[in-house]
């Protein structure tokens, strides 16, 4: 009997000291991204963002006095491994997990956080479907949403290419699919009728097949629901068979890989994707900090840098680390991030998301100089 | 000559399938010819296949940063590194995880080579990293078959589609060639018929089983060099798809024969090239194993494999 007594007081010692909350010590906080995959360019931009979040905070004496440590975990972009991931998360009872990339794997992994009292931020996850379940109130985002991107993508569709042959394609993953629906809904709308919908197989190298589709039905622009790899390699093989159709995509082609596959192929291919931060002359001492360390911060990684912020800041006013009041503080006031004021809607959305149609020119993009 | 446009089109579909068959077809050989001598499934080879596109996709960027410009004798260097490479390694890994298990029962080395097959993925994510490495166009350009005109539909054939399918052609042929006419292509076939009673007659098996695993590899290693070549784009994880379907190209033709391995890969290539041009493009795979699975019960053997017979 006495061993077990022992046992026991042991066990919740350790207890009491895993889940502690008062006083110095750490705490640590997760990363939930593919780490692995032909995603992994996204996953670095996750991971450098967070990190240099995590450093310039601890340097400001961290959260609520405590220091902050990282916890990354590698979903490879897959549903099922996502799962796995965010129980893990849940049972290291990580405050919040910033994450994760693709919308694929933070819908089902949203679960998980609901349940277990996680608050979950994802830098890039676009599919409206996240944040639409009422009952999960620790859900946010500092992106947009799917059916945002596509009414401006929609927009300067109908503006630019007015009465051009129209095609609309995705990959059947789930960021990819709601685009191009939602870029689809959005046309049809304002009377704008593609004369082909169609979808190709991720992972795949050979588009030929889908190409010459696209040739015979002498389709000018191509709308693409899906990420850079496959977008790269369609672009390619389009010149290759001597088309010059216009490929316009989503945020998931802010990657320099893009560049990497098509090289001067890539020349002109249009996508949306917000504000970019790294051009907000605020933050260039940032910026400058990243490129000294060796690392360009594209796509999302002040974005994941933001999520950080806004979730610090959130916890300090919340004056602890309870999902449900972080989540309060979080919508209740404006986030100062690098990405500006954040503020978050009763969803967990950005009240003021905005995108911009960039183009890739010479192995980088930039915005297209006709918007507002 | 004109054509009219729904001809051209499914001329352009043609050669999008014959090229695909194509690479499907030499990926096939390795797994057909494993099978006809060893029986067993080498689930290892589409593996090789992916370490002979990276072995060529280094071979090609240390010979662009040495300054070569010479888009011929670039071809040669790199299908010869990439080549002489992957045959090592189809070598080793059948001196390693399958001689050994040679005796054992049939699921020990079909384990191994599932296991062999994790591990070279893995080996490769690790080393070379997991994200997509490309290269840039070798050889570019192409002939247009019929000029197109006001809206009409331009068949193109590149220079690279070209030289793959007249490259595998010419590889099939010396490959046939091999078999049915050399000492090392009767060792082969004696081997396929029965080891043991091979090896009463003097044949030295090992050394036969060996060849044929260094020759699956070099084949998969001009699949995977022609393949860095023609998408310029690959990864660590391309070895699993191509290894599937070239696999269903193997069974579709005829486990064991070398014609239906080839027959096998044209068909799967082609059945993907006009199903995703002439129907909806997301049934494309379950078209390609719906057929299988036709074929399979009509013909259990494949389209040219033998019926089994009971060996006793």
């Amino acid at each position: 009997m006495k061993v077990s007594k022992w046992v026991a007081a042991v066990a919740l010692a350790v207890g009491v000291a895993a889940c502690g909350d008062k006083g110095g010590g750490e705490v640590t906080i997760g990363v939930a991204t593919p780490i692995t995959g032909q995603y992994a360019a996204f996953g670095e931009q996750f991971k450098r963002g967070a990190e240099m979040a995590i450093a310039d905070l601890n340097a400001s004496g961290g959260v609520l006095g405590k220091k902050l440590k990282l916890k990354i975990g590698d979903d490879s972009c897959d549903p099922k491994q996502a799962v796995a991931v965010a129980n893990s998360m849940v049972s290291d009872k990580v405050p919040v997990v910033i994450g994760h990339y693709c919308s694929g794997s933070s819908i089902p992994a949203s679960d998980v956080y609901a349940e277990g009292g996680v608050v979950q931020i994802s830098p890039a996850s676009t599919n409206p479907k996240l944040t639409e379940d009422p009952k999960k109130t620790t859900v946010f985002r500092v992106c947009g949403r799917d059916d945002q991107q596509g009414k401006v993508a929609a927009a300067f569709i109908g503006k630019q290419y007015a009465g051009k042959k129209l095609a609309i394609a995705h990959d059947k993953q789930a960021y990819s699919q709601g685009l191009a629906e939602e870029t689809k809904k959005s046309l049809n709308a304002a009377g704008i009728q593609e004369v082909l919908f169609d979808t190709v197989t991720p992972g795949e190298k050979d588009y030929s097949a889908f190409v010459t589709k696209l040739k015979q039905a002498q389709v000018e622009v191509l709308y693409y629901g899906g990420y850079h790899t496959e977008a790269g390699l369609i672009v390619r093989q389009m010149r290759e068979q001597g088309m010059n159709t216009v490929l316009i995509g989503g945020d998931a082609m802010a990657t320099k890989e893009f560049w990497g596959i098509t090289g001067a192929a890539g020349e002109g291919v249009l996508f949306t994707f917000g504000p970019d931060p790294t051009l907000d002359p605020k933050n260039a001492a940032i910026v400058k900090k990243f490129v000294d360390a060796g690392y360009q911060p594209e796509g999302y990684t002040l974005y994941t840098y933001a999520a950080v912020q806004a979730w610090a800041q959130a916890a300090t006013k919340a004056n602890g680390m309870d999902a449900k009041k972080v989540a309060e503080q979080l919508r209740a006031a404006p986030a100062d991030t690098v990405m500006g004021s954040l503020g978050f809607d009763k969803k967990g959305d950005l009240t003021t998301p905005a995108y911009l149609v960039y183009t890739w020119t010479n192995g980088g993009w930039k915005p297209l100089p006709t918007q507002s | 000559m004109h054509v009219p446009p729904p001809m051209a089109y499914f001329l352009q579909q043609l050669v999008n399938g014959l090229v695909l068959g194509s690479i499907y077809g030499l990926i096939a050989i390795g797994y057909t010819m494993v099978y006809g001598i060893v029986g067993m499934i080498n689930f290892a080879h589409g593996e090789i296949y992916m370490l002979g596109a990276f072995l060529a996709l280094i071979a090609f960027v240390a010979l662009s940063a040495i300054g070569l410009s010479s888009v011929p004798l670039t071809l040669v260097i790199v299908l010869v590194v990439a080549v002489t490479f992957t045959a090592a390694w189809g070598w080793t890994v059948e001196r390693v995880a399958y001689r050994p298990l040679r005796n054992s029962p049939r699921l020990a080395p079909l384990i191994s080579a599932i296991g062999v097959s994790i591990f070279l993925q893995n080996f490769v994510q690790l080393t070379q990293g997991a994200r997509s490495k490309a290269i840039q166009p070798v050889l570019r350009g192409g002939v247009t078959l019929y000029g197109g005109g006001d809206g009409g539909f331009a068949v193109t054939i590149s220079w690279l589609q070209i030289f793959i399918v007249v490259f595998t052609t010419v590889l099939m042929i010396g490959f046939t060639l091999l078999i049915a006419r050399t000492s090392l292509g009767r060792a082969q076939r004696a081997c396929s018929q029965d080891l043991k009673m091979a090896s009463l007659l003097g044949i030295d098996v090992d050394k036969t089983i060996s060849t044929t695993f260094v020759i699956g590899a070099a084949l998969a290693a001009v699949a995977g060099m022609l393949v860095t070549l023609y998408y310029g784009v690959i990864d660590f994880f391309i070895g699993f798809l191509a290894g599937i379907k070239a696999f269903t190209a193997a069974v579709l033709g005829g486990i064991g024969s070398l014609p239906g391995a080839m027959l096998g890969g044209l068909l799967i290539g082609l059945i993907e090239a006009f199903w995703s041009g002439y129907a909806a493009a997301e049934y494309k795979d379950v078209a390609v194993y719906g057929i299988l699975v036709l074929v399979l019960t009509v013909r259990p053997q494949g389209l040219l494999g033998r019926p089994m017979i009971e060996k006793v």
